[in-house]
Parts: C-alpha cells; sequence; structure tokens
C-alpha cells in the first residue's frame, strides 16, 4: 500500500448526499478479477452520457477539477455494498482523500486498505469547504495526516480525527496481514481453546 | 476495555468470546468462525495469497459459491458473457487450487451466497460469520454477528482467519404488539427505515427484538437483518430461540448429534442481559406499519402504499431537498401523484432478502387462479436450488407458470443485473430486493422496493397496489 503523508492537491466539490457504490462503480464493472484499471469507469453513470461522451455537467470532467486528488462532499458517502471497487475505482481515477460530513462504514474501511484518506468534518465546515473549492477552483487544498489537519492558505485550517491504529498503517504504508501473521501464535491458542469450549465449531 | 460481564448486550457477548486479541486502543483481533466467498468481490483476494505464497487457514470454515454473475435461464451451456465467464471460472480454479468447498453452478446447493449459508446449517448463532458482501447482515437473524466486508479484508480472513476490528456500538430497534394482516417482515424492515434513515445505524450493531420480531419465521428475520446494511448498519442481530434451534436442527452442516445438546445449551446462553445499554434504543408499534413501499433511490424514501409520492419541500433539510428533486426527476414521478396510480412494467421476485421458500408460498398464496397483467413481465428467481427444488415439489411453479410468471434458475439476477437480467432505461419495477439505488438494476431503471406479497399485487394489477385489497 502507497504510504500515505501529506497531500497538497485541488479539491473537487461533489454536492450530493447519499452517493452510493453503485454511483461510485456501477456493477458491469466488477466483473474484472484485478484491482487496477477501474478509474476510466468511476461515476460511470453520471459521469459519461449514454452514447460515452463525458457530461460536462459532473464536476470532475471539468478543468481544473479534472486533476483533483481530494473529493468533498456530502453526507453517507459510500453506502450500499461492501465492493472494494469503489475504493479502487476512485484511487485509480486519481483520487486520495474524501472530505465528507460521514461515510457507509465498509467504504470507509476499505479506503484505509487502499491508501486513500477518508475524512469526517463537521456540515458547517464541509460548506466552507465546498464554498471555497467552488469559487476559488485552483486553491490547493493541504491534508496534513501526521498533524491531522485540511489546511486552506491561511484562510482555514481543520483539525480531523482519525483512528491511532489506522493512522499508523496509512503513514506506514503498512499491510494487515502481514501484522496479523506475527499473531499466529495467539491465533493457535485461541483456537485449541475453542475447540474445547465450542466442539460443535 | 472489555465489557461489563454482568450486563452485556448479545453483541457484546459474541465479540468478547472472539476476541484474539486486544490493543490498548481497543482495537482488537477477531477470530472469524464462517467465510463465505463468491465470485465478484475473491478474485483479487486469491491473487494477493498467491502472490504472497499464503495458504487458506481454515478451509473447512470457508464455503464457496457463484451468484452474483450467473445466468437464469439456460445452464447447459457455457456463461455466454465472456467477463463474467471468467470470473465464474476463477472462482473455481481458485477453490481448487486452495481447497476450498464450492457449490457449482451444477450442484443443487448452489444459490444465492446468504441463502444457502443458512439452509445448510453453516451459519449457527454465536458465529462471527463474513463475506464479501454487504447482506452478510442477512445471517444475524441466528444471533450471528455477520457483517460485509472487502476484498482486502476478505483476503485477511483466508490468510488468517481473523480481522482487525474496533467494537460497534449498541441500537436496539423493539418492535411491539402484532403485525396487521398484509404486513410482512419486508414492511417492518422498510418501515423502520424510513424511521431511521440510510445512516441511522451507522457504526452501530442493530438488535431486533420485541413481540412482532420474536413472532417471525427464520426467513422473516433475515429479510429483516438483511436490511441493516440499508440503514447503514453493518449487522443486525436477533437473539436465538426456540424457533431458530428447529430451523437448525438436521441441517447438513448444523452440529452433529453428539453436539447438538452443548450447542443448544451456549446458544441459550445468547441474549441481551438486564441493564444491558444501548447507545440508541428505538420503539416502534407493529400496528403502525402499512404495505409499505419506496418512491425514491434510497431505501429511507419510503410511503405507505395507501401515501402519495412527496414534494421536495416537504423535508426540512436543503440537502435532502436537493436529493429529493433529483429523485422525483430520476424515477420520472412527480410529487402528489397517489403511489396505487403508479404502473409498471416489470416485477423482479427474488434477491438474498426475499427468495426463501417461504416468499415463494406467500406469492403463490396470491397468484393462485390470478394471472399476470398484460404488458408486464414478471420473473421469479429462487434463492437456491434447493428452494426452486422445494417450490416444485409444493407445485407452486405450477402455480407462478399458470399465472404468466417466468419461472428462474437461482442466483443474485436482477436485484444488481449484473447478468442478462435487467431493466432498460425508463423501465419501472417492483421489486423484492434491497436497494433502489440509481442504475442498481440496469442504467435509467426505476425500481420500487416491496415485498413478495405486495410486488405479486403489482404483477396482477400493472401498477402498484395494496396487497390487502386483493
Amino acid at each position: 500500500m502507497t504510504p500515505f503523508n501529506k497531500l497538497t492537491a485541488i479539491a473537487a466539490p461533489l454536492r450530493m448526499i447519499n452517493v452510493d457504490t453503485d454511483i461510485i462503480i456501477p456493477k458491469q464493472f466488477l466483473k474484472t478479477i484485478k484491482r487496477s484499471g477501474l478509474g476510466v469507469h468511476a461515476f460511470n453513470d453520471i459521469r459519461y452520457n449514454e452514447d460515452g461522451t463525458e457530461n460536462p455537467d459532473f464536476v470532475l470532467n471539468r478543468a481544473p477539477y479534472r486533476d483533483a486528488q481530494i473529493l468533498i462532499t456530502g453526507e453517507n458517502f459510500g453506502c450500499g455494498s461492501s465492493r472494494e471497487h469503489a475504493p479502487w475505482a476512485i484511487l485509480d481515477m486519481g483520487i486520495r482523500c474524501v472530505i465528507a460530513p460521514s461515510f457507509a462504514d465498509i467504504f470507509f474501511n476499505n479506503s484505509f486498505k487502499n491508501g486513500i484518506l477518508p475524512i469526517v468534518l463537521p456540515q458547517e465546515q464541509i460548506d466552507q469547504l465546498m464554498e471555497e473549492a467552488e469559487e476559488n477552483p485552483e486553491a490547493l487544498i493541504e491534508i496534513d495526516l501526521e498533524k491531522q489537519t485540511v489546511t486552506r492558505g491561511n484562510k482555514f485550517s481543520f483539525e480531523f480525527d482519525v483512528d491511532a491504529f489506522r493512522k499508523h498503517c496509512l503513514l506506514n504504508g503498512l499491510d494487515d496481514i502481514a501484522l496479523t501473521m506475527e499473531k499466529g501464535t495467539k491465533i493457535d491458542s485461541y483456537e485449541d481453546k475453542v475447540k474445547g469450549e465450542r466442539p460443535w465449531l | 476495555m472489555s465489557f461489563d460481564p454482568k450486563s452485556r448486550t448479545l453483541f457484546e457477548k459474541i465479540w468478547d468470546d472472539h476476541v484474539v486479541s486486544r490493543a490498548e486502543d481497543g482495537t482488537c483481533l477477531i477470530y472469524i468462525d464462517r467465510h463465505l466467498v463468491h465470485e465478484v468481490t475473491s478474485p483479487q483476494a486469491f491473487e494477493g495469497l498467491r502472490a504472497a505464497g499464503r495458504p487458506v487457514r481454515r478451509t473447512d470454515c470457508t464455503l464457496a459459491v457463484m451468484d452474483h454473475n450467473v445466468p437464469t435461464t439456460d445452464r447447459s451451456q457455457p456463461i455466454a458473457e465472456e467477463n463474467s465467464r471468467i470470473q465464474v471460472e476463477t472462482l473455481r480454479k481458485n477453490c481448487e487450487e486452495f481447497g476450498v468447498q464450492l457449490f457449482d453452478l451444477k450442484d443443487k446447493r448452489q444459490g444465492i451466497v446468504h441463502i444457502i449459508g443458512p439452509e445448510q446449517g453453516f451459519t449457527q448463532p454465536g458465529m462471527t460469520i463474513v463475506c464479501g458482501d454487504s447482506h452478510t447482515s442477512t445471517h444475524g437473524a441466528f444471533g450471528a454477528l455477520a457483517f460485509g466486508i472487502g476484498t482486502s479484508e476478505v483476503e485477511h480472513v483466508l490468510a488468517t482467519q481473523t480481522l482487525i476490528q474496533k467494537p460497534a456500538k449498541n441500537m436496539r430497534i423493539t418492535v411491539n404488539g402484532a403485525l396487521p394482516t398484509g404486513v410482512t417482515a419486508k414492511d417492518m424492515i422498510l418501515h423502520i427505515i424510513g424511521i431511521i434513515g440510510t445512516a441511522g445505524g451507522t457504526g452501530h450493531v442493530i438488535e431486533y427484538a420485541g413481540e412482532a420480531v420474536k413472532n417471525l419465521s427464520m426467513e422473516g428475520r433475515m429479510t429483516i437483518c438483511n436490511m441493516s446494511i440499508e440503514a447503514g448498519a453493518r449487522a443486525g442481530l436477533v437473539a436465538p430461540d426456540e424457533t431458530t434451534f428447529n430451523y437448525i436442527k438436521g441441517r447438513p452442516m448444523a452440529p452433529t448429534p453428539e453436539n447438538w445438546d452443548k450447542a443448544v445449551a451456549y446458544w441459550t446462553t445468547l441474549y441481551s442481559d438486564e441493564g444491558a445499554t444501548y447507545n440508541k434504543d428505538i420503539v416502534v408499534e407493529a400496528e403502525t406499519i402499512a404495505p409499505t413501499v419506496t418512491w425514491g433511490t434510497t431505501p429511507e424514501d419510503v410511503v405507505p402504499i395507501t401515501g402519495c409520492v412527496p414534494a421536495p419541500e416537504d423535508f426540512e433539510d436543503a440537502n435532502k431537498q436537493a436529493s429529493a428533486k433529483r429523485m422525483l426527476e430520476y424515477m420520472g414521478l412527480s410529487a402528489g401523484t397517489k403511489m396505487q396510480d403508479i404502473t409498471i412494467d416489470k416485477v423482479f421476485i427474488g434477491s438474498c432478502t426475499n427468495a426463501r421458500i417461504e416468499d415463494l408460498r406467500e406469492v403463490a398464496k396470491i397468484a393462485d387462479g390470478k394471472k399476470v397483467a398484460k404488458g408486464v413481465e414478471a420473473m421469479i428467481v429462487p434463492g437456491s436450488g434447493l428452494v426452486k427444488e422445494m417450490a416444485e415439489m409444493e407445485g407452486l411453479d405450477k402455480i407462478f407458470i399458470e399465472a404468466g410468471f417466468d419461472w428462474r434458475e437461482p442466483g443474485c439476477s436482477m436485484c444488481l443485473g449484473m447478468n442478462p437480467d435487467q431493466l432498460k432505461p425508463g423501465e419501472r419495477c417492483a421489486s423484492t430486493s434491497n436497494r433502489n439505488f440509481e442504475g442498481r438494476q440496469g442504467r435509467g431503471g426505476r425500481t420500487h422496493l416491496m415485498s413478495p406479497a405486495m410486488a405479486t399485487a403489482a404483477a396482477i394489477t400493472g401498477k402498484l397496489s395494496d396487497v390487502r385489497d386483493l
């Protein structure tokens, strides 16, 4: 996993609530056996017209948002299915950070596993970020994971919460499985204990 | 931090029994008892194992099936669509290579992953159960802690049989009294999501309690737990009882006779203690629930069938108003239209929410001697080969075919349309599935969620209808 430390980038405002996983990556693109190459299909139904041309109303089709690495959006982002294709798709189109008032649990969790930082901020701060991104599209937003801040020059700086373990993994690009494998003997002894207590398992 | 041993919720009891190790910040390594695998969210996980040279730790606790991509028509030929075929073949190869049991396409035990687990007795109370699918919450009906995970976590479970997690918060929804005639478990859960919203359960495990829940069959309990994710909760739970034990007894993967009493003795301890506390506690009176349908593109956008399409200004929040405007446009509806005046093109009866035998019996009861309305295409997709077989043994298939329904092979089908079963742009569908998201059943398709009884009523009348009037 690519570590995440600091990110200074253009932020795209996606003014929608309940952006579900079917919007992020529709089902026809789940028929892949790879993790890569989904970026071109991210947000397919709202990004492209039925004839395959780009929908100019979709924010990520417009300059300079096309180069955005930060997405600012409404509540309950990523609701719906468990498909990790959703973070794979947005990562593949260049998004490394999503900022919203709330996220669906599974999407939130999946993001961390892929080097994407999901940040929860209160609605008022989201509104400020959204306005800034709309009024000054070229404005660079700085995300500092170590300090846990979202900053726009000297205009504003917001602090955010992040789980300590997830932060550690993201900062260092750590692979969960390798970490868990180190606890192999603990898993062995749990299994031995359960074999005696709940033999039907 | 552990929970107070004297007043734990059901969730906390199951959690405690699965902690392998606990870090200071409360992050736990929890053991996973059962892992269900399907073709869409597993290929990259197996690929990861292969690359790292890791085996599957507990092949005996892992069960695979193909369901999302599979055709529901003729199965004598290879799958026509290339990418679907590759995904199905990849699962077959991975299961062979890693020694995982697979219910293949021609196995009559094949079916929707959340239908086959309970059907085989693979799902049992007090277990932790995961699958790379959000509707894993279904298995919570047995008093198992069951939740959906992403592919990275699928790989983690395959390799270590554990997950790194923090405990969820507790929420209880008590449904008092008895459901009125014509009102089912599906109406109950749609009504509940209407109250708490699609993010109401985020970060929580929902425990369903109360007389109306207790009186549901296992099928009904599975329907409500299934849609917990639609309320944002990762898991739903119902405390196991005699109904649960009777359902499991004798199933192929149920505890063996020599372990049965021991298992039941343990399962009987799985309830929330007196004095257990909940972060959210909600009470619903069953008598206030009507046959419920959705009008918008999130499962919280519900109205009783006797109601009308709402207007954006009916909502207080500005974001929700904007969203309602977009939904009306997408759904091709205008505010104030009576729900019962909305005509439909298609009917889908199926999915992990409502494709069990009880659902099909309900459909047959209403469809018996009637005809699907002219111009309506109505499809029934059983949840598994065994559900199909049982329905045919009971003669339900004859009733369906006689009435003009299309009787299919088992799979996820038009719930998400990864196979050819899809809506065309603008088509309107009465569906027993779980998601009415934009494009869910096909780009531009318009989905109204409802119970099997209500979907049958819609099939017969050609419009959204109150099953109580039929």
